[in-house]
């Protein structure tokens, strides 16, 4: 089928990708794109026991995923792209351009700031967000399938927070 | 009127940690069910980034002295999470998957240490499961 959503998400494979996106998509494979994850036997495995065994993961770095990616997107099965920040996304983006990027997670830490009940933002990741979009993909919040996606101009205003 | 009351531990055992609210609403099932809600400590990591959920366990951990995890999901971020903590450590299990009947379990094997009454639990938990009525 091909890759169904390119999701930014901090806590990379968890509960809310493998079981909240991954059934209703009916996903066959995830690409996880994280350097230090394809770097790491015990990180790979780790994350691969936490998939069913139907489904497949692919580890690879953001250099060798945008020579990977035509290939998946041709791929007969149907596919998530998962990265676990936005900077990595950003290369996808402009290596193999995009036209729809899900937020899925960015947890609080130092320098962020809540724009959504699952997303914090610094300065600076807001506006890679906007260079995001800037780029042509169209950026929007959405945690599982069943939430209203929130667009990126309302997530940075913090327009849904209250 | 007799005394029904039994001796038994108030320091904790285990930490119960998932998504929402499931630890502490299991917590909270065991309290009611048994009065021994006080060996678990229940951890919510909602809003916290990866690091900061294996932060979180570990301080839970060590100030506590416990050696066992038990968490909701499989592929959850608290699985993950313990799993980088029980790393190299030999004393400690976690149990992914846990169930009321599993807790239930735990808390009355005072018997055993808390390492071992997690994988008997762990198996109580399992076989607690059934479906009944149509579709099959």
């Amino acid at each position: 089928m091909t890759l169904l959503l390119y999701r930014i998400d901090d806590r990379l494979l968890h509960g809310q990708v493998v079981v909240g996106w991954g059934q209703p998509l009916d996903i066959d494979f995830i690409v996880l794109v994280d350097d230090a994850v394809a770097t790491s036997d015990w990180e790979q495995e780790l994350y691969r026991m936490g998939v069913p065994p139907e489904m497949e993961v692919y580890f690879l770095t953001a250099r060798d995923a945008i020579t990977a990616i035509p290939g998946y997107r041709a791929d007969s099965r149907r596919g998530i792209l998962l990265t676990g920040d936005i900077g990595t996304m950003r290369r996808i983006v402009d290596g193999t351009g995009v036209e729809a990027v899900n937020i899925g997670g960015i947890h609080s830490g130092a320098g962020r700031v809540q724009k959504l009940r699952y997303v914090f933002l610094s300065p600076d990741e807001e506006q890679q967000l906007r260079d995001l979009s800037a780029h042509g993909a169209k950026v929007t919040a959405q945690d599982v399938p069943g939430a209203r996606p929130v667009a990126l101009d309302d997530l940075l205003a913090g327009a849904e927070l209250t | 009127m007799s005394d029904t009351s039994t001796e038994h531990t108030d320091l904790p055992r285990a930490i119960v940690a998932g998504h929402g609210d499931f630890a502490n609403g299991l917590v909270s099932a065991v309290q009611q069910i048994t009065g021994r809600g006080e060996q678990l400590i229940g951890v919510s990591v909602a809003k916290l980034c990866v690091e900061d959920i294996e932060n979180l366990l570990r301080q839970k951990m060590f100030e506590s002295s416990v050696r066992v995890i038990f968490t909701d999901l499989q592929a959850g971020s608290c699985t993950m999470a313990a799993r980088r903590i029980l790393r190299g450590m030999d004393d400690a299990v976690l149990v992914a998957g846990a169930n009321l009947p599993m807790l239930l379990d735990f808390v009355f094997a005072e018997g055993r240490n808390a390492p071992q009454a997690a994988r008997h639990a762990a198996e109580r938990g399992r076989i607690a499961i059934s479906a009944h009525g149509a579709g099959a």
